[in-house]
């Protein structure tokens, strides 16, 4: 079966600065994601004197642009992962 | 028989599969012109797809393990991330969320912002850390991770009442789209719904239950985006309505101030007029039921086990995160496509400049429509002239959130092949989310209590046997209870999430984001989290007490996470550190290469 993608043992050790830099992009990616589900959603009203595209700008984000902004985010965060993974020769593949 | 050269060719099976979809929905509308009536349309197309899913089901029969629980470990990331659309997009995503945003209004779109955001959480938190685990279910994580099988039980028992609460509002929904299509009665639609569902996860597990939710999400979202699409263009909104619907929703915002938004003289009951505005956000308070909404729904969507166990099937912990944006990107398609769905029915009905409008319209001419009396004789829609001008006044436009999907191709005059699109569209949402949970449900229960708990030497072949005759019973369970009709979709969905994440969120992300999180802290957290949801919601909804900031019954879960989080830090910190083993393990979790924590036999 699959799960003999076994690559040797030292593969595995944990590394102190592949973790480091991992949790640092994941707060980051957080932080994004804190904004663009609660920061805009909650100011929407204040955020409707703008528009784009047409639509009020506070209904835009939470019918559209949020929802487009977190597809981005979990792309991105995966790009952002692979590179480090591979720096630290963590790639399985 | 399939493996193999299967996985090696999905692009092509599926590619035939979609261009045999087509062509089956060619086949009706020439069925249609050549004077087909709806009904055998809308029977054909419930029953080709179905057979369809039955036979991938049985296809995909397994007699091995790994490929009962976790499809083999060797879907790829798109693929996944397809069959995890279709297992995330209910009935109630599929049918009643345009709908719920045409009555709802800003408060709802709550939903639309938390069930999407939610997987940024399960990408970032959960998904690749969990499937470098190696577990076959939620409650295996919780069990190695924490030790003991106190903490298993739990999780086990957080899964089952969270999934069960959520697969009888799906049984439900197939019940009631075969009942209307199929001419027979809820009851007997219930059980033909649930013989669906079963052929496809009972014979081969997770491996059928993946295949056919690829398949059916095809189906869902052809039939959620054509209609809307063709809607648009025939008109006159524009080609892809989604970028260009803005104006339509400022021109609702007039219409509506013209015609004011009052409550009806007399209620029909079951049935609604519009009063919520199309999108004024207050600020304030508002915000906040929108934000605590959101959150729930977010984290609900970062603890359902049905869901998180689809990333335990991919190759690698690198196809698991590929597939979260895959997912997202599925789910985004139908979700950024329901607001414009909503919108444009709503314009549709409100403004007089289109021939399509039926406020300020005579009453004798609305009701002569025949869309207006197809769902008037079923009891969904209801027209009355209560203060009696002779005219359609908003307030007098009665009508069941959950049919704005079914209804828009007849409101528009589309072809009833549309139709039957729509209802192939709908059960195989239904029937794919259905599917995940009752599997997610019966593997708990086989794996975690009966394989872990009660028989650790229980052979392959009875294991698998025994998870199957759980399937059947659990299967057999939603059915009777969906069956007595308890509670509407949408109530029992928000449920749910507040149930998943009440009692699994922290466990989960402490067990993988803080290393000093023990058994004791982890058996503390599900158990006061959960009990302390689960109390709030019994207080609110039974009336014994007011909800406190505004946080109902849809939105428990504000109460039961913090009190699982508190509970298990506080507890984790005052019990000693768990072993050095432990602690290796965490680390070794967080490592995306080498092999996975857990090694089945």
């Amino acid at each position: 079966m699959s799960k003999g993608t076994a690559t040797s043992e030292s593969d595995s050790e944990a590394n102190p600065q592949h973790w480091e830099k991992t949790r640092n992009l994941t707060f980051i990616v957080l932080g994004a994601w804190f904004v663009f589900a609660f920061v805009l959603p909650w100011f929407a009203k204040e955020l409707n004197a703008w528009s784009f595209l047409g639509f009020e700008l506070g209904y835009y984000f939470v019918v559209q642009g949020s929802l487009i902004a977190f597809v981005v985010m979990i792309w991105l965060q995966n790009w952002r992962q692979d590179q480090i993974d591979d720096e630290f020769g963590m790639s399985e593949e | 028989m399939i493996r193999g050269n299967f996985t090696e060719n999905l692009g092509k099976v599926y590619g035939v599969y979609t261009l045999g979809f087509l062509a089956f929905f060619l086949l009706m509308a020439l069925l249609e012109q050549m004077g087909g009536g709806a009904r055998l349309i809308g029977i054909l197309f419930l029953l080709f797809t179905i057979a369809i899913y039955a036979l991938i089901g049985y296809l995909s029969r397994t007699m091995q393990v790994d490929a009962y629980y976790v499809a083999g470990r060797e879907v790829p990331a798109l693929y996944n991330g397809m069959a995890t659309a279709a297992d995330w997009m209910s009935g109630a995503s599929f049918v009643a969320l345009a709908g719920g945003i045409y009555f709802g209004g800003y408060p709802y779109l709550g939903f639309v912002v938390g069930w999407t955001g939610g997987y940024v959480l399960v990408n970032a938190l959960m998904a690749p850390y969990l499937r470098k685990f190696g577990c076959y279910t939620v409650p295996d994580f919780i069990g190695t991770r924490y030790g003991g099988n106190t903490a298993r039980l739990l999780a086990v028992i957080v899964l089952v009442v969270a999934s069960f609460t959520y697969v009888t509002a799906q049984i439900n929904a197939t019940g009631t789209i075969a009942s209307r299509a199929l001419g027979i009665p809820f009851e007997v639609g219930v059980w033909f719904g649930i013989l669906g569902i079963l052929v496809c996860s009972m014979l081969g597990g997770m491996r059928g239950v993946t295949w056919t939710q690829v398949a059916q999400y095809i189906v869902l979202i052809i039939a959620y985006l054509v209609p809307v699409i063709w809607m648009s263009n025939a008109q006159g909104f524009g080609i892809i309505p989604h970028f260009s619907y803005g104006g339509a929703a400022q021109r609702i915002a007039e219409l509506q101030a013209e015609y004011g938004l009052n409550s009806a003289a007399e209620a029909v009951a079951g049935l609604r007029v519009l009063t919520t505005p199309h999108f004024e956000p207050q600020g304030g308070f508002d915000s906040w039921r929108f934000a605590t909404l959101a959150l729930c729904m977010m984290a609900g969507t970062a603890s359902l086990p049905h869901i998180l166990m689809r990333y335990f099937t991919t190759p690698s912990v690198r196809a698991a995160r590929k597939s979260v944006g895959w997912s997202l990107f599925f789910i985004f398609l139908l979700y950024f496509t329901a607001p414009a769905l909503a919108t444009l029915t709503k314009l549709q009905l409100l403004d007089p400049t289109l021939p399509t409008a039926v406020i300020g319209k005579a009453i004798e001419e609305v009701t002569s429509l025949e869309w207006v009396q197809n769902w008037s004789q079923v009891g969904m829609l209801s027209v009355v002239d209560q203060n009696g001008d002779g005219l359609v006044q908003l307030n007098e436009f009665f009508m069941r959130p959950d049919i704005v999907v079914l209804a828009t191709p007849e409101i528009a005059g589309l072809p009833y092949v549309i139709s039957g699109l729509v209802a192939a569209g709908g059960m195989a949402a239904a029937m794919s989310t259905a599917d995940g949970l009752l599997l997610a449900i019966a593997n708990a229960l086989s794996h975690d209590l009966y394989y872990k708990i009660i028989d650790p030497k229980a052979e392959t072949r009875t294991r698998l046997i025994v998870a199957r005759v759980l399937l059947v019973g659990i299967g057999v369970a939603g059915a009777l209870v969906a069956s007595l009709k308890l509670t509407g979709i949408l109530g029992a969905v928000a449920w749910a999430f507040c149930f998943a994440n009440s009692g699994l969120f922290f466990p989960l992300v402490l067990g993988i984001w803080w290393r000093r999180a023990n058994a004791a802290g982890a058996i503390a957290g599900m158990a006061a989290g959960f009990i302390a949801g689960t109390w709030y919601l019994y207080m609110v909804y039974t009336g014994a007490m007011e909800p406190w900031l505004g946080i109902d019954h849809l939105r428990f879960g504000m109460i039961g996470m913090p009190v699982s989080l508190i509970a298990m830090v506080v507890v984790s910190l005052a019990t000693k550190a768990p072993s050095a083993e432990i602690q290796k393990m965490v680390d070794d979790t967080r490592t995306p290469s080498g092999r996975t924590i857990i090694g089945h036999a």
